[in-house]
């Protein structure tokens, strides 16, 4: 039973860690707030599924395609939307949540629930981990989840673009006299995480049936581990995933199934409460409060 | 204020000719506007000496009010109750401004809203008492709980605070879910009513307007300009002398008893109070009000639930497109209009002109 938890607690907080980083890539590395998250991940799913069963493609040529499309649509958003706002963190947040509550009520108002709308997994199958039953598509989302961590922390030390990202995040004037264009980098890291939210729900939505929902509860998720974890930290983002996620299964296990969000919630409150910049949070630690 | 001096002089037959009184071939008519012969000084002191000049300050309050108190003479019943949730909105919109004007920006005023709803429903199915004694109450104590549960995030700001309120309701609704206090899922039924749909549409209209006008009252007082000096520079308001936490506190204890009132008092229109107090609703469509209508006057707000939820209302065949509509007019007004309808009227009011006659 224990093993059970360990083993599924280790999956649970790879598939926190994925719904989170392109979140965090956009809202915590580089400051731009994109409240749209969550719908984004739904809709990505949502084109999968359509273009599969409407228009014939096959998987992964859909997947790629959604992929594509989905950074595409956060690169529009940032361009009509957040441009014109930019700076102004909370209209920039509300807009954005706007966005993202049209898009997923518009999904439930045309009726997109039901068991039909699932994803087909990658591979079948599932393998004994000590005298535990783990399917492919598990393994899968813990192999990529990692791959895609270890490259995100490497992409925002080491290449110039991802040292763009953080550096109009941490001040965007100095930002601009070393000829790092902002707004268009800005632009660019809605977009990269909006492919990541794509990523991230092609990989995980095989486990169930796609549902509205899915997308305000992928977006506390993301905000509670780029809060508890602290902005601007791709080692925060792993570490809250793992803490986050071991207490849902905990609570799962000992409380019950609905108690799993409350954790995340929770988690968020207790941590801007204490400390607002999170555990490896460094940037504005004197702005967020008086 | 935008004036227009150059064309607010010009002269000429061919300008004249366009004037509502088409001018005699000897007089010369010029344009001048109304508002520069009674504005002494500033925008908002008036120099008053006959009845039109009179009218012409009185009547943008006025003129809403007598009609709101007329509106309910004229509607069916169906939408009387359509009339109470727009006010009730409408309330929740001001309070939503009110806390924006000190620098507390809530992405759940839901929060507020169900603590007081869950306040009535319970003193009257647990305690059984009577309505005019739970609505009062709950008030008082919907307001206080809301600010001692905030306390601690007082001195988080922007961002962070709209946070924590956006997560407060959503972890209420689930753990009242998980729990099965209150109710649970099923919520609590067969509350008290109120004496009449009358006293129930002019309770909340008369409420709405003693908030409209008290609250564009309070933030002309000296104290509402500590409270605007909070959201623009509370370090300066802290060195003055000023205990900043405590006026927050007080302003969150206005804004959540506001709320809560609404809260409570919906609780006895519905008979019921359950999860969907909480719901995300009544935490878009105050925003959605406010930054319709224009922020920090609150007419704005008002106007703005006085347009959104009947114009909503009407589009009730759509079911779930109503959310959608609420969300795509916050995103459009953000980013194209930011300054909201009622800024845009007003400027225009203070523009009007009138033709007058100039001695050769």
């Amino acid at each position: 039973m224990l093993e059970v938890t360990i083993i599924y607690g280790f999956i649970n907080s790879v598939i926190l860690a994925l719904m989170a980083l392109g979140f965090s890539l956009t809202f915590g590395i580089s400051g731009v707030s994109n409240f749209a998250y969550g719908a984004l991940y739904v809709l990505a799913g949502y084109t999968v599924w359509i273009f599969m069963h409407k228009l014939q493609i096959p998987f992964f040529l859909a997947a790629i395609i959604a992929v594509v499309l989905t950074a595409a649509l956060g690169l529009l958003l940032y361009r009509v939307v957040l441009l014109r706002v930019r700076g102004l963190v909370i209209s920039e947040v509300i807009a954005t949540f706007g966005v993202g509550l049209a898009i997923l009520e518009t999904f439930r108002y045309l009726g997109f629930t039901g068991f039909e709308y699932t994803l087909p997994v990658f591979t079948d199958g599932s393998v004994m981990i000590g005298a535990t039953y783990v399917d492919h598509q598990r393994l899968w989302i813990v192999g990529v989840g990692v791959v895609i961590a270890i490259g995100l922390y490497f992409f925002i030390h080491h290449t110039r673009l991802g040292l763009a990202f953080r550096g109009i995040a941490q001040d965007e004037r100095t930002a601009l006299t070393l000829g790092i264009h902002s707004d268009r980098i800005a632009g660019i890291s809605v977009a990269f995480g909006s492919g990541l939210a794509a990523v991230a729900a092609i990989l995980i939505l095989p486990r169930g049936t796609i549902s509205v929902n899915d997308g305000y509860d992928v977006l506390i998720n993301a905000m509670a581990v780029c809060i508890v974890g602290g902005l601007g930290s791709a080692v925060g983002v792993v570490v809250a995933s793992f803490v986050i996620g071991y207490a849902q299964m905990a609570s799962d296990a000992l409380l019950g199934p609905h108690w799993k969000m409350i954790v995340s919630l929770v988690a968020i409150l207790i941590v801007l409460v204490i400390k607002p910049s999170g555990l490896f949070g460094k940037q504005k630690e004197l702005e967020e409060r008086i | 204020m935008a004036g227009h001096p150059a064309s607010a002089h010009k002269t000429g037959p061919e300008k004249n000719a366009a004037g509502p009184e088409a001018p005699a071939a000897r007089t010369t008519l010029r344009k001048e506007r109304i508002d520069r012969g009674i504005k002494a000084r500033a925008d908002d002191i008036f120099a008053l000496s006959s009845y039109r000049e009179m009218l012409y300050v009185a009547l943008p309050p006025v003129l809403p009010v007598i009609c709101l108190l007329a509106l309910p003479l004229l509607l069916p019943i169906y939408w009387q109750k359509v009339l109470i949730s727009t006010a009730v909105f409408a309330i929740l919109a001001m309070s939503w401004d009110f806390l924006v004007a000190v620098g507390m920006v809530s992405l759940g005023q839901a929060l507020f809203f169900g603590v007081g709803a869950y306040i009535a429903g319970a003193l009257d199915q647990y305690a059984g008492l009577p309505v005019w004694l739970t609505i009062p109450l709950a008030t008082v104590l919907g307001g206080g709980l809301c600010t001692v549960t905030l306390l601690p995030v007082l001195r988080l700001r922007g961002i962070y605070f709209a946070m924590v309120t956006l997560v407060l309701p959503l972890m209420i609704e689930r753990s009242i879910e998980a729990t099965h206090i209150l109710g649970g899922t099923e919520g609590l039924t067969g509350l008290k009513p109120l004496p009449s749909v009358w006293f129930e549409v002019y309770l909340i209209l008369i409420v709405s307007m003693i908030t409209l006008f008290s609250l564009r009252r309070l933030m002309t007082s000296d104290y509402g300009l500590v409270l605007k000096a909070i959201k623009d520079n509370d370090r300066a308001v802290m060195s003055a002398g000023i205990n900043i936490y405590l006026v927050k506190a007080q302003a969150l204890f206005i804004a959540g008893s506001l709320c809560s009132f609404c809260g409570a008092f919906m609780t006895h229109v519905y008979l019921f109070v359950g999860m969907p107090a909480f719901a995300l609703d009544y935490s878009i469509l105050p925003i959605a009000s406010a930054v319709v209508g224009g922020m920090g006057t609150y007419a704005g707000s008002f106007m703005g639930a006085f347009m959104l939820v009947p114009f909503s209302e009407a589009l009730r065949g759509f079911g779930g497109m109503r959310t959608v509509l609420y969300a795509l007019s916050l995103v459009v007004f953000i980013v194209a209009l930011p300054e909201g309808i009622f800024h845009y009227i007003q400027r225009k009011y203070h523009q009007f002109e009138r033709w007058v006659e100039v001695e050769q």
